[in-house]
């Protein structure tokens, strides 16, 4: 059972990965990576019970506040930067 | 391999940050398949927050697409090529991934790992050879990482000129009710962040963990706080002076401890003369030098990020803002 | 007892593991990037709460079950604060709304 949930997980990281790839727009990526980070923590947490270590809860309370602290950067800078495209320096 | 295709042929600059970010996440993950364990713990806190995080700074200040290049650079992919394929000749021949008769596993690895529970008392093994069986190489890690800061505040330090108070009242009200939500929840998830960071720092004795990690933890925390409440009201919660006060001690305090053993006539950073019995001078010695590790990761990380958020707020505020 | 435990922890991982493929499906095909957010915000979390309890219910260890609910809390908390942080920064931005052609776009209130 375990192993099919890890499984099904991998399948949703390649479609998250798949949309990061095509998504039009700025926010549809920024979904994606959303995504694949809520996905990473639970495939750290059921890969941890299948090889039997606990250890791995760590790393996945880790993932889970980068995963916010990125999404929240991506955010702000959209914030201040309204999607212009900037081709040139600024001084 | 198809992310960093795709990493390389993509003009967005802003699309490769967020891919960057996957692309952090997924060799996490296969630390993690491969069972290294604090590998992928300090992978998933720098590569995958901190660095998506810097890059989106540098992007804000320089521009959204890449400039298109002038010249095929044939050359350079020949260069490659030929090098590329002579590495992967050579490493042709070396015994396969894991094998028991590889080099690596012969000779220093089997003392490391019989010897460790006697020597230094810890069940983490990768916490005793970093910090005890190769201190030195660890301090001088810790010694790059402050040059690291150093080299970012020779750079890029704007003196900054003293700002209204009232300014800052009024900035920090406009934001607030923008972000309202984020704010409350923010504030409520910033003490638990600190205190896993130094949950982090000293369960590196038994679990994954130890400075590297805990300071990178710590510091995202302060980040967090910054991209939300603003930087001014971030730099009056931390003082300029007393972060690179601070980075500076971490080093100091992992520089003494091996001039405390020197003093006690052992060798430097030797830690079995800290206390009476050698085993806990070593969960002593490797418990201050891992603080000053974490020390001083956090304050140079907050160094350098002030240092680009402020950079940006200086270049930015001469554009209007409409908001 | 045991085999109700894993029975049920059976259950709990299926219905998390379902959620989160839909969520998947979701994400590619759905036509507009408000859409898409709704299926992430919702799937998301509630697949990660399924399977969460899933794996509390399968291990006996204490501090694996206290670093389990944390995860769990964590997540309540941060998953709907990230997408509601989308959602706002897209309005705000005026991301554009794709306009539905198949139904009424007349929608007129009811009377208080």
């Amino acid at each position: 059972m375990l192993i099919a949930a890890t499984l099904a997980i991998l399948v949703v990281m390649i479609m998250a990965t798949i949309r990061a790839f095509v998504g039009p727009t700025l926010y549809d990526r920024v979904l994606a990576v959303n995504m694949f980070g809520t996905k990473t923590v639970l495939l750290i947490s059921l890969l941890g019970f299948v090889m039997g270590r606990p250890e791995f809860l760590d790393i996945a309370i880790v993932y889970a506040l980068i995963n916010f602290i990125s999404v929240i950067g991506v955010l702000r800078y959209s914030d201040h930067f309204i999607l212009k495209d900037r081709g040139e320096q600024k001084k | 391999m198809a992310i960093a295709f795709a990493i390389v042929r993509m003009k967005d600059l802003l699309a490769i940050a967020m891919l960057l970010g996957i692309y952090g996440l997924l060799s996490a993950s296969f630390f993690v398949a491969m069972d290294a364990v604090d590998v992928a713990f300090t992978e998933a806190s720098v590569g995958a927050g901190i660095s998506t995080l810097l890059m989106l700074l540098a992007i804000s200040m320089t521009g959204r697409s890449e400039h298109p290049s002038r010249h095929k650079p044939l050359l350079a992919l020949a260069v490659v090529i030929v090098t590329g394929s002579l590495l992967i000749y050579g490493t042709l021949d070396m015994p396969y991934f894991g094998s028991a008769e590889a080099p690596i596993h012969q000779h220093v690895a089997p003392r490391y790992i019989n010897d460790s529970m006697q020597e230094v008392g810890m069940p983490n093994i990768v916490t005793s050879v970093l910090a005890s069986y190769r201190a030195f190489d660890t301090f001088g890690e810790v010694v790059v990482i402050f040059t690291a800061g150093m080299g970012v505040l020779a750079l890029l330090s704007v003196v900054g000129r003293p700002e209204d108070a009232s300014k800052i009242d009024s900035f920090n009200n406009s934001m607030h009710e923008q972000h309202l939500i984020l704010r409350i929840v923010t504030k409520m998830l910033i003490p638990f962040i600190l205190l896993f960071a130094f949950y982090v720092q000293f369960h590196g004795d038994f679990g994954p963990g130890g400075g590297f990690q805990a300071g990178v933890i710590f510091a995202s925390a302060i980040f967090l706080y910054t991209m939300l409440f603003g930087m001014s009201t971030a730099r009056r919660v931390i003082n300029r002076s007393f972060i690179e006060i601070l980075a500076a001690s971490g080093v100091l305090l992992y520089g003494s401890v091996g001039v405390v053993s020197l003093l006690n006539g052992k060798k430097f950073l030797d830690y079995s003369v800290l206390a009476s019995d050698p085993v806990a001078g070593q969960h002593l010695g490797i418990l201050l030098i891992e603080l000053g590790v974490g020390i001083t990761v956090a304050s140079v990380m907050v160094i350098i990020f002030f240092n680009f958020a402020d950079r940006r707020g200086f270049t930015q505020s001469k554009e209007s803002k409409d908001t | 007892m045991d085999t109700l435990l894993q029975v049920s922890s059976g259950l709990l991982l299926l219905i998390g593991s379902f959620l989160c493929l839909s969520g998947g499906v979701g994400i590619l095909r759905f036509p507009d990037f408000y859409t898409r957010m709704h299926a992430v915000g919702v799937t998301d979390t509630l697949a990660t709460a399924m399977i969460l309890f899933g794996l509390i219910l399968l291990n006996s260890d204490f501090m694996v079950d206290v670093k389990l609910v944390i995860i769990l809390l964590m997540t309540l908390f941060i998953s709907p604060t990230a997408s509601h942080a989308l959602a706002n920064a897209a309005m705000h931005n005026d991301l554009a709304k794709q306009k539905d052609n198949k139904s009424n776009s007349e929608v007129k209130p009811s009377n208080p």
